[in-house]
């Protein structure tokens, strides 16, 4: 008698090695962010929502400029690198999730420094139109057609979207904004922060750098475990129609 | 601490959306690796 064994899923040591150490730099982030780190002269305690603020929308940039890198590749090999296309969906969707970490973040920050939660400001309303383009950029994927055709078309809409990201983050100088300027690097790239400050600053960066690795791994084994089910249940669905027909017979 | 509701409130936001988005993958993970022989998974 044999022991029927668990099919593997998409985890692996590599993934489990990163998970952990997303967890434990996460955990180092909240500690130094909440506790250790101290508040800012002008902003108070309010600055310590910066140290999820920042590295979520680093995580979202770091995402769409992925997606956009895989989409080069995709339109280069003409869509005929499913693998490829998959890390450019599963970037994007990640990228979506913490853009969207990022606006509600920065909209309770806004509360508490600017007395409201939104306002249509230039550097808010870039986001969320980058924000709204990912969407899009992932109701396209979504599209009808062969996944060749699908790669491309999204590929398409990756490569021009992520041009949108210079405009966000120099939004700031081309339009008079409520929101502050870059925190660490001034124009002079002098940085401008207090020593502690900057050091939860990276903690969260290198967590969240983490967090999308091991986001991305899984997302596109997943996407691909998907693929591989629809391709078997296309084969199956075929081989049944195909003793359904009585031998030489047409249907 | 001022204003802590919403100092603590990004944090959960924050990480809360992390564990939501990876317990929804791992366990989309799982449903489907029942239905793929491990030889067609190309990570292991």
């Amino acid at each position: 008698m044999t022991t029927p064994t668990t099919p593997r899923s998409t985890g692996t040591r590599a993934t489990r090695v990163i998970g952990i150490a997303a967890i434990v730099m996460s955990a180092w982030l909240t500690l130094f962010g909440l506790v250790l780190s101290p508040a800012d002269v002008a902003q108070g305690d309010a600055v310590r929502i910066m140290y999820v603020h920042v590295p979520s929308v680093w995580l979202a940039y770091l995402a769409f400029i992925v997606t956009a890198i895989c989409s080069v590749w995709v339109l280069v090999a003409r869509g005929r690198v499913p693998g490829v296309d998959r890390v450019a969906g599963a970037s994007a969707e990640i990228g979506v999730v913490f853009m969207a970490v990022t606006l509600v973040s920065g909209m309770l920050w806004g509360r508490i420094t600017w007395g409201v939660y939104w306002q249509w400001d230039a550097r808010l309303t870039t986001t969320a139109l980058l924000f709204i383009t990912y969407i899009g950029y992932l109701a396209v994927r979504g599209l009808d057609g062969s996944p060749e055709q699908r790669a491309r078309r999204s590929a398409v809409v990756g490569v021009v979207a992520v041009a949108e990201i210079p405009l966000v983050h120099w939004s700031v100088r081309l339009w008079r904004s409520l929101h502050q300027e870059a925190t660490v690097l001034d124009t002079d790239l002098d940085v401008d922060i207090d020593g502690l400050m900057l050091f939860t600053l990276f903690v969260g960066v290198i967590a969240f750098t983490l967090w999308f690795v091991w986001f991305v791994l899984h997302r596109a084994r997943v996407m691909a475990l998907a693929a591989l089910v629809e391709e078997r249940s296309l084969d199956e669905a075929l081989a049944e129609r195909a003793t359904e027909v009585p031998a030489g017979g047409q249907n | 601490m001022e204003s802590i509701e919403f100092i603590i409130g990004s944090y959960l936001l924050t990480f809360g959306a992390i564990a939501v988005v990876a317990a929804r993958m791992l366990r989309r993970a799982r449903s489907l690796s029942h239905r793929v022989p491990d030889e067609e998974k190309y990570w292991l």
